[in-house]
């Protein structure tokens, strides 16, 4: 075969050097495969390409996906299966358990309540709270500005940070001797405040440190959204002279509200899962003001000295419950986003 | 400054101050410094001394008090500058404290000492780094290790992903065969399956496959990225098939169209997979969390963490530490925005 390299035209000596190996490796594979490719055909070749993938896939993914159902019907505290009792539905049945519906501190399984509250109200509060400032940037970063690129990147800045730095960098500035305190000293605020000790003030850090962290990703899709709205309806509302609020409630909003539907159900997808940055940022605590369910289910399963895989893997899969039906919301918004644009 | 002035100036029209030029300037100006002020502070603060860090208010900078060893006097002395009496300003050594009274000397003349009210001098002090933060942190802890698991956890992972994937993509893309849909129904319902509803059932699988404390126990699990596969083959779909027919009428077995061919052309996919794999796998946290349970296995976020938790936190270490783990994603961030950016902006994928 002659060589239609196109790799080759990255020209520097120096890659052609370190590529020499790889080409080495490829050529050697290609022997063994040469062969197969004969008993199975061209067509038998693509369940080679595809099984790697399948492999790993099926033994990580899907296979826990369905035990985790049988983990959930079995009790005591071993891990592996083969050493666990079966017990039907008692797990869901224990989650269930409460004296008083209304108080999640009579269930016996308050810890799982408390986590299933809190989890609640942190969603409703940072998605609401983070779309909101999501859609202000985006709004004024699709304005004419100078250095655009630049201030996107801004705001895009700590989504790519990891949780743990940015619990750290937060934890650091909201401890009681620090950054954000000696801010509002100088405003002659001199009681210092306990963000990270106080019931209410931890609640309100977990969030805004969230909403800090992941923003600027949201920003980023519903800027593509306004920059895919086209320039001739804002040309002709000028044309007519209509005020800007009017063009941004009649011509903005309906036209951004498929992106924006999107952009919260994947918000609200994100945020049930919340865990690593509040772990680092307050560990759950003081008390359990900041327990969310993921770590309600790492704990239940791997941390505590009473751990219960069966427990936890009951509590996952109403999580997952909760993750499918926002899923397949979101996918339905897709489809219908996507039949919008065929028409 | 010309970016800057224009920035500044702008207005909408042209004509006078309109409000939303105000909402921006003052939104714009405030982001700049809330998105990137708690990194500069973290960096700043990371090349502080303990004596530094404990100190309120804080300052920006990280500034040493000066001390000077004194004749006649064992221990080195804080030096400040005092105003004396007849106004003027002298360097001196304080040797106690009575009250809101200061005992001093000169540390040149150490003979005589000088009665100074408190409120009258202030610290000598002198910029300094404290890089011992960032150099003790890998001598006499962990932190070398750790970044090397880190390093080859993050490597191999991004590796393996790219090749896996692509395979897989090239097979979903360039084949007719049956099952076809259902592979690609499968690979895109795992999308919604996220770590935290199958890490119990999945932890027994890597103990079961001996992997508990493994770094390939980290590893494995993440590769077979739905996202990879769905980035890799919405691109795979563009590269004609003609040029496939062609490789094959020359006699090239598969591997070589899958090598030679298709890999080079979908280099932008797989650049962008690149970046997001390094930026996933170097941030992973619960899931190595889980799977490192011995001290030289962890990665740098699962042993920031711990040692952050621990009783009496070294905020000195902490803090350094926190830099250095944030620097790939720095470098990231400076050179590579644009494809993430732009990454995002596509596929609407994180």
């Amino acid at each position: 075969m002659t060589s239609p390299s196109p790799t080759s035209s990255s020209s520097s000596r120096l890659g052609a050097l370190l590529m020499a190996p790889v080409n080495a490796l490829m050529r050697l594979i290609d022997v063994p495969l040469r062969g197969l490719q004969k008993s199975t055909g061209i067509g038998g070749m693509a369940a080679f390409f595809l099984a790697p993938n399948m492999l790993i896939f099926g033994i990580f993914v899907l296979l826990p996906l369905v035990i985790n159902f049988v983990y959930s019907m079995t009790g005591g505290t071993a891990f592996f299966l083969a050493e666990r009792n079966f017990v039907g539905g008692e797990q869901y049945a224990r989650l269930f358990t409460c004296q008083n519906y209304l108080d999640p501190m009579s269930c016996q399984e308050d810890a799982f309540w408390t986590a299933v509250g809190n989890t609640f109200w942190f969603v409703i509060l940072q998605v609401a709270l983070m779309i909101l400032t999501a859609l202000i940037t985006a709004l004024i970063l699709n304005r004419d500005l100078a250095a655009r690129s630049f201030w996107r990147a801004v705001f895009f800045f700590p989504v790519l940070l990891s949780p743990v730095v940015v619990g750290l960098i937060w934890k650091w500035i909201l401890q009681r001797q620090g950054l954000l305190n000696f801010i509002l000293f100088q405003f002659g605020d001199t009681e210092p405040y306990t963000w990270l000790t106080d019931r209410t003030w931890t609640f309100a850090a977990t969030i805004g440190v969230s909403i800090w962290a992941h923003m600027g990703f949201y920003a980023l899709i519903l800027l593509a959204g306004l920059q895919a709205i086209p320039k001739d309806l804002y040309e002709a509302a000028e044309m007519d002279g209509t005020k800007p609020a009017r063009v941004f409630w009649r011509i903005t909003l309906p036209l951004l509200a498929p992106n924006l539907l999107v952009v919260v159900v994947l918000a609200l997808i994100r945020a049930v899962q919340i865990f690593d940055e509040v772990y680092v940022l307050t560990g759950g605590g003081p008390g359990t003001s900041t327990l969310y369910l993921t770590q309600y289910i790492y704990e239940t399963g791997f941390a505590s000295a009473l751990r219960n895989p069966g427990l936890a893997a009951a509590a996952s899969i109403l999580m997952g419950s909760v993750l499918v039906v926002l899923t397949l919301i979101q996918l339905g918004i897709g489809r219908k986003n996507e039949n919008k644009g065929k028409r | 400054m010309g970016a800057a002035a224009r920035f500044i100036l702008r207005r909408k029209g042209g004509k006078g101050w309109h409000w939303t030029d105000i909402v921006t300037w003052v939104w714009l100006t405030g982001g700049l410094i809330i998105m990137f002020g708690p990194a500069v502070w973290l960096g700043f603060s990371s090349f502080k001394t303990p004596a530094a860090l404990a100190e309120f208010p804080p300052s920006i900078l990280p500034y040493v008090t000066s001390q000077a060893t004194v004749e006649g006097y064992d221990k080195p002395l804080q030096l400040f500058n005092a105003k004396m009496p007849d106004g003027s300003t002298r360097v001196l050594a304080e040797v106690r404290r009575i009250g809101i009274m200061s005992q001093m000397v000169d540390p040149k003349a150490p003979g005589e000492i000088v009665r100074i009210n408190i409120n009258d001098r202030q610290p000598v002090r002198t910029l300094s780094f404290a890089t011992s933060n960032y150099t003790e942190p890998f001598v006499h802890f962990d932190f070398l290790r750790y970044l090397w698991n880190s390093v080859f956890v993050t490597v191999t992972a991004t590796l393996i992903t790219l090749v896996v994937n692509s395979m897989a993509a090239f097979a979903l893309s360039k084949y007719e065969f049956r099952g076809r849909s259902a592979a690609m129904l499968i690979i895109l319902a795992t999308l919604m399956v996220p770590l935290s509803v199958i890490m119990v059932p999945l932890y027994s699988i890597i103990s079961s496959l001996g992997l508990f404390n493994s770094l390939w126990g980290v590893i494995l699990p993440t590769v077979a990225t739905p996202t990879g596969v769905f980035i890799l083959r919405q691109y795979m779909l563009t590269i004609p098939d003609e040029l496939i027919d062609a490789a094959r009428m020359d006699k090239a077995s598969e591997w070589q169209i899958y090598w030679r061919i298709v890999l080079p052309l979908t280099a932008p996919a797989l650049a962008v997979l690149a970046i997001f794999s390094v930026v996933w796998r170097w941030n992973d946290f619960l899931w190595p969390l889980i799977v490192l349970s011995r001290r030289e296995l962890y990665t740098l976020q699962v042993g920031l963490s711990i040692y952050s938790g621990e009783l009496n936190v070294q905020w000195h270490f902490i803090l350094a530490m926190t830099v250095v783990t944030m620097i790939p994603v720095v470098l990231v961030f400076i050179f590579l925005q644009r494809f993430i950016t732009t990454g995002i902006a596509g596929t609407g994928l994180k």
